[in-house]
């Protein structure tokens, strides 16, 4: 079971993960390949971590962050998942499924977070424009500041709440979970790769030649599964 | 004429690390306004009368209402505008051309970084994982490559802008910008089809033996959401599949 000591390096990662999707510095340290690494990283096992993070990058591909639209919070939700899935000693037959789950509700509730942060700003600048039209600098880089330590607040506390939450739930489900390993595992890695495909398809079907070169490349990828 | 003022390498540098930050107080208000402030501000201490003179409010003010941006190339503007105040040009004409960046930029942007550059990464970390090539190796595939483009698209951008002021315009038509998206999205498909099947096939550890239903699965489920492209998110699509899932593995 989780403890506090767990819990306090993944707050703190899933704060500056948090942190990066939006605010600073936007160098996509918070995409789940590389955040959900990091977290089981730091609990000792960062190949399980992979393991989340390849099957959360797949379901992140559809949801590009496009100026003022609504998308998931990637950082925080990677290092629930990855925490999750490496807190476990060996992987029972659903882990990888519960561990992903979690991730995708977490990313939800961070993306619903991040819009009432943007409101919270938007409330301040309103409260103190009188003061920006007059070029206080220390209000700009008042707005600025708050809103960045709110930001990462936001990310940390996310992480410590959805990890209080899951982790319990995580050892009932797998307590009780009664499905075949093979199938967990399928079922999870095929809903993944078909948002997957169908987010490369709507990226990149605009572009001349694009759909040849993607059925080329399924192609090549089967021969060297085939091959392996 | 007027002597152009030369930004020192201290200003410069303070004005690329607080585009880092740009979005740091975004709202539904002033959207990017208040970051676009925020990042110009240190060049705005050379204006005659120093820092807090009314040509340094004057122009803070103007410069920290509504903006929207790509927040990449949004240090384009950072630049222009900057050069713009410290060029002495007419508060009206600043204003203009403030707003009259906003759309180029955004939509120059969204095309070659959020809808080019970075699915065209991940999917080729998603291939490094499926060649199993170790963790540190993908993370450097995905972070190096990634960020590399990041930072060079930052630091020209904000060049581009100093250098050219109100005549930024000429820099934005780059081959570049106008063709890089075309050419990323076909490397993306390339090596997104290469990386799919490695990638699945590498998560999919105990479920190996059910590979040939994944795959047919996936092809199926990959085309009924490429087909409700704008009706219906796949991801969250998903999370409603998986959470039956769990449920079922739990109930039954």
């Amino acid at each position: 079971m989780i403890d506090f000591v767990q819990v306090l390096p993944l707050a703190l990662l899933g704060a500056v993960l948090g942190l990066d999707v939006v605010s600073f510095p936007q160098a996509m340290i918070s995409r789940p390949l590389v955040a959900a690494t990091l977290a089981s990283m730091l609990l000792g096992d960062p190949v399980r971590g992979m393991l989340v993070g390849a099957t959360l990058e797949m379901f992140a591909l559809e949801t590009l962050p496009f100026g003022a639209s609504r998308y998931p919070e990637w950082g925080s939700a990677a290092v629930v998942g990855g925490g999750l899935f490496a807190f476990h000693d060996n992987a029972s037959a659903g882990a990888l499924t519960v561990a992903v789950l979690a991730a995708l509700a977490c990313a939800w509730i961070g993306g619903w977070s991040m819009v009432q942060l943007r409101k919270l700003n938007a409330k301040l600048a309103r409260q103190r424009h009188e003061a920006v039209a007059a070029g206080s600098k220390r209000v700009v880089e008042g707005l600025q500041v708050f809103g960045l330590t709110a930001d990462l607040v936001r990310g940390g506390v996310l992480t410590a709440v959805m990890l209080s939450i899951f982790t319990p739930l995580q050892a009932y489900v797998l307590g009780t979970w009664n499905t075949d390993p093979r199938v967990s595992r399928a079922v999870v890695v095929g809903v993944a790769a078909s948002v997957a495909a169908g987010a490369v398809w709507k990226v990149v079907h605009a572009a001349p030649g694009a759909r040849w070169l993607l059925l080329g490349g399924v192609a090549v990828g089967l021969a060297l599964v085939a091959m392996q | 004429m007027k002597d152009r003022v030369e930004l020192p390498v201290r200003t410069r540098l303070a004005m690329f690390v607080r585009c880092l930050a740009i979005q740091g107080a975004w709202n539904y208000e002033t959207l990017l306004g208040n970051g676009i402030g925020f990042c110009v501000e240190p060049a705005l201490r050379l204006l005659p009368g120093g820092q807090d003179g009314p040509a340094y409010r004057a122009a803070l003010a103007r410069q920290s209402q509504y903006f929207n941006a790509h927040p990449y190339m949004a240090s384009v503007a950072v630049g222009a505008l900057a050069r713009a105040e410290l060029d002495g040009e007419p508060p009206a004409r600043i204003e203009r051309f403030r707003t009259a960046l906003c759309g180029p930029l955004g939509s120059v942007g969204d095309r070659l970084v959020w809808a080019a550059w970075l699915p065209a990464c991940s999917v080729a970390a998603l291939a490094a994982f499926g060649f199993g090539v170790g963790t540190g190796g993908v993370l450097l595939v995905f972070l190096g490559i990634y960020n590399a483009g990041h930072l060079a698209l930052r630091a020209w951008g904000l060049a581009a802008g100093l250098d050219h002021g109100m005549k930024v315009a000429s820099a934005l038509a780059g081959p570049v910008l106008r063709q890089g998206p075309a050419h990323l999205a076909q490397a993306a498909a390339l090596i997104g089809g290469i990386a799919l099947p490695l990638a699945l096939d590498q998560v999919i550890g105990p479920g190996r033996a059910l590979f040939g239903i994944v795959l047919g699965a996936v092809a199926l489920g990959g085309v009924v959401l490429a087909r409700l492209h704008g009706r219906a998110e796949g991801w969250k699509i998903g999370v409603g599949l998986l959470a039956l899932f769990v449920l079922y593995s739990v109930a039954r």
